[in-house]
Parts: structure tokens; sequence; C-alpha cells
């Protein structure tokens, strides 16, 4: 199946909360070295909820479109789905066969988050 | 008898239900057949481990890596002991920082680089900068792809006295210093993998030697688009590796100046480079073979010999014309995509043949990915030279490179296949 669905293009070229958070409670930034592509979230969580979610980063459509989804998915859940998140949660919200070639692209708003955490604990 | 492509036997193979259109051959090219069965020959019929052994096989195998070697010296315009097997390009220009820059140069000399050098072209020689206290100069690039050289050595002989920055030694000594004392070593590429400008070498290297500097060649892909003779350039290595010319892997050329390479310590050392070894010391083989050490790729060799011999019978003058045919048509074609930037010289005269460009909004790794699914391999990223994307403001390119068995039809394919990436992000 083509890696380029409507789904991933259509995150790609309308990023949902692509926004700086002024209030943020917490902050990271993860670089996918081989290619250039970046990514920088800014969560806020207030009461164990994670209220607001915003983005940037520049890549290629794969890494662009997971961390838009990704931001939809955790936006208004408890911060436990920061730590339970795994490689296969993305890879199943992505939905489409990610080959080895690319899955850096796919995986690195995991990266993100992974340091997130860090800050949490 | 067989076209030039049929002698290549991964085009059988076909990539997502598709005809592989291969356009990567500047980072690996693929394999004939006959290099393929002169391994097989060696492996089937006379291998053996080479120069010790006094029975049949010893001698069969020695003398065919012997008669690779001298394939390879005549490829290049050398002599036969002025060629080093090394594992690839890359441990060819580590041998030298490590044997020849190590032990001759000292604190403060200055060793010369372009922007558009391929990394293995620059990091061995920023290793060396913080292990002796070298300093590092480079060769700008103009917008067009070309290198700046008239600039560079302006900057370096007219400038104002003791301004320039390689003029520290020349504040100490006086005024008659032309600010070039420090320079000991140029390292250049003939031919940048990225932008495929083909530098004036012959030019640069009677430069380095009026200024009594020495001079590394990079050759990966210059060896692959034309006719190279070391003597004319005039230059004291010079590095390719096999892979790049229809060859198999694990073989790298290091060409030296016979003078230059006896004078040079060994890089490792053990067995097959030696005289004689007691538990006190040891002498030295001559050159190659004292920087031979250990038992050889000697399937390898012979297969390397094998490609030259394939390269030799189509001839230069084919390849050079057949790959300027192809990117005449590239151009061609790839400027009717309004979105898509071409970097490097316009003049294809001027260039290898490697066409590296970007295109608004989409990401080089899903333009190839895309053109992967039309069976179409290309590279994306920063093509091991990060510098040279840097200078053009960009942190990664595609890039299309040909080999002999690329045609017209497999640019047209690339062509449609751009067209299906720039429909799927509109």
């Amino acid at each position: 199946m083509n890696l380029y669905q409507e789904e991933i293009l259509d995150h790609y070229k309308h990023p949902r909360n692509k926004i700086k958070l002024e209030d943020s409670t917490y902050s990271a930034r993860a670089i996918n070295a081989l290619c250039g592509d970046n990514l920088s979230l800014d969560i806020l969580i207030e009461n164990g909820i994670i209220s607001k979610v915003g983005f940037s980063g520049d890549g290629c459509a794969i890494s662009q479109a997971a961390m838009s989804m990704l931001t939809e998915e955790i936006s208004g859940k408890p911060q436990e789905i920061l730590f339970t998140l795994e490689e296969r949660d993305v890879l199943e919200m992505i939905g489409v066969p990610i080959g080895p070639a690319r899955l850096k692209c796919a995986l690195l708003c995991l990266n993100v988050i992974d340091q997130i955490r860090k800050r949490l604990i | 008898m067989k076209s030039i492509k049929d002698q290549f036997p991964i085009f059988k193979r076909q990539i997502n239900g598709k005809p592989l259109v291969f356009l990567d051959s500047a980072a690996s090219a693929q394999k004939p057949q006959r290099v393929i069965d002169a391994m097989n020959d060696v492996m089937e019929n006379h291998y053996a481990n080479i120069n010790r052994g006094v029975y049949t096989l010893s001698e069969e195998a020695t003398e065919m890596v012997e008669n690779s070697r001298e394939k390879v010296a005549k490829f290049i315009g050398a002599e036969k002991n002025e060629i080093v097997f090394t594992r690839n390009a890359t441990e060819s220009i580590n041998l030298v920082a490590y044997s020849w820059a190590r032990h001759n140069l000292k604190k403060d000399d200055v060793i010369v680089l372009s922007e558009m050098e391929h990394h293995a072209n620059i990091v061995p020689w920023q290793i060396l900068r913080d292990e002796i206290g070298i300093e590092l100069a480079w060769i700008t690039v103009d917008d067009q792809g070309y290198l700046e050289w008239e600039k560079f050595k302006k900057k370096i002989l007219n400038h104002p006295k003791g301004t320039y920055p390689l003029t520290r030694k020349a504040q100490v000594q006086g005024d008659n210093c032309d600010g070039d004392d420090r320079i000991k070593l140029i390292c250049l590429t003939q031919v940048s993998n990225v932008l495929g400008t083909i530098n004036p070498i012959k030019e640069i290297s009677e430069w380095a030697h009026s200024v009594g500097a020495k001079i590394l060649i990079d050759g990966a892909q210059a060896v692959t688009n034309f006719s190279v003779n070391v003597k004319e350039l005039d230059c004291d290595w010079y590095v390719f590796s096999a892979h790049k010319l229809y060859g198999p892997t694990a073989i790298g050329v290091l060409y030296g100046k016979k003078d230059l390479l006896d004078s040079m310590p060994p890089f490792l050392s053990g067995g097959d480079m030696i005289l004689e070894v007691t538990k006190e010391k040891t002498t030295f083989q001559e050159a190659p073979q004292k920087f031979e050490a250990g038992t050889p790729a000697i399937v390898e060799i012979v297969g390397f010999g094998a490609a030259l011999d394939f390269i030799n019978e189509i001839g230069f003058d084919f390849i050079r014309e057949h790959n300027l045919e192809l990117l005449k048509y590239t151009f061609e074609n790839l400027s009717l995509i309004k979105s898509l930037k071409i970097f490097g010289p316009t003049n294809i005269q001027d260039r290898g043949g490697v066409v590296a460009f970007t295109m608004n909004g989409i990401h080089p790794h899903d333009i190839a990915t895309i053109l992967n699914e039309e069976g179409i391999a290309v590279r994306s990223g920063h093509h091991c030279a990060q510098p040279i994307c840097d200078r053009f403001g960009v942190s990664a390119m595609v890039r299309v490179s040909f080999g002999i068995y690329n045609d017209i039809s497999e640019v047209d394919k690339l062509f449609d296949g751009l067209l299906k990436v720039v429909e799927t992000f509109k």
C-alpha cells in the first residue's frame, strides 16, 4: 500500500496543533540526525490532564504527519498516556505499513514524547 | 553480443512490480556478470593465500592479484609499485592522514579542504587537527557550484602582510613570506559527489607544489566519468574505490608517488608487510606491500581486474558521451518541473554524471520513497557531504546518478515519477 494515503497527506499539508504554547508546562525537541528532520513539542498539563498540545518542526511528510496525528491522540487525555505510548501505537495510528528505511521518520514523534517523559519523572 | 544492460544480472529484478531503474551508481554501481564470474573462478579454481606459498594455487592466486594491480596502475597512468590496495577510498585517505600527515605535519601547519568534500575527506583531517593542532582552511564554493579557487588564492597571496590568518608565522618571520608558507597539504575532490562539479586539479596541483605543499585527490567520482592520468595531474596521492567502477566492495586504491610511499611509515602492521621480524625489531617491505598488512581481499581484487577490463573495452569516450547525453536529457526534463531546483553547474560539460535537486515543500525522503514505488532507486539525504548542503541552505537533497546501464527511457520514467510526486503533494 502507498505510504502517502490521504490522511497522512492531509496531516502534512494541514497539521493539527501546529502552534507555540505560551503557557506550556513541558517542552522537548528531537531531531533525526540522519536527515535533519526535527520536532518540538509543548504540552500543558493541568490536574494530570494534557489540556493543550502544540508542536513545530520541519521534515518529511511522515515525520510531520505522525506528530500532528499524535497531538490529536494525546490531547485531553490523562498524562499517563505519555508513559504507555509505544512504537506499535504510533504505527497503528499512522495506519500504513512503514518500511525499515522510513521507520525513524515515523517514530521521531515518539522520541519527543520520550524527552517529555524524562522531564515528568 | 549482449547489450551492456543485459550483462548486469540485477536488472532481471523487479522492484514493486516494476523493472528496476537504478539511478544511484555514484553511491555504488551494479556488477556485470563477468565480475561475478571472475570472482567465482578464483574461488572455484585458483584460490589460496598469496605471496607466501610455493605451491601452484598460491602462485596462481598471487599472479592474479598482481595482474589486477598492473591493470589498476595502467588505468590511472601509474607504476605498479605505486598502487596500494586498501578497503575503500575512505581507508586510503585515512592511510595518508595517519602515516604521512601525522608524522610530517606539526602544530600550526595548514591543510586546505574544499566545501564540496565528502565526509571521508573532512573527518580524518579534523581528527588530526584535534590531535596535533594543525589548522584547516576551506576553499569556498560559489552559487553555481564552482570552486572559488581564484578567490582563495587571492585571499592568501594578496592580503596585506600579516592580516590573513594563514600568516601567523609570516608575522613572526617578517616580510619575506608570501603568506602561504604554512600550507602543507591540499585535499580536494576531483568531481563533487553532490554538485557534479569537475575541479581544475592540474592547476591547483601546480600551485600546491609551487608553495611546497602536497596534494591529495579524491577521485572516487572522477574515475567513473573520464580517463584519469595521475602523472598528468601531478598529484601526490590519488584515491578511489572499485565498487563505484562496477567492481566488488571492500577494495580501495591508494596511488602515491613512489618516493613518497617509500618515505611513509606503515599504517597497519602485521603479516605480509615485513621483511624480517625478530623479538627485538622488524624491517618492512617496500611499498606497496609495506601498506598491505594481513591477507588482502584476494577474490575482490581479482574481480576488480575484471571490472577494469569491462570498462576498458567500453572505453571512456563512450562512457563520457553516454553520461553527457543523459545529463542533457535530465536537465531538459527536470527544468520543466517548476518547483524543482537543480544544484551545481548548468553547463553539463563541467559535470560528472550526477544531478542533485530539491523540490519546494517536499522532503527528499518523500520523493525517494514515491520514486521507489515506481521501481526507481535514487539517493536522498546529505550524501555524506553536509558542509556543501549547508552551503546551499538545505538539509537534504535528492541525487540521481548514472551508470553505463542507464538510458534515456529511464530518465522518462524518472520524470513521470516526479510528476507523481508533484501530484501526490499538490
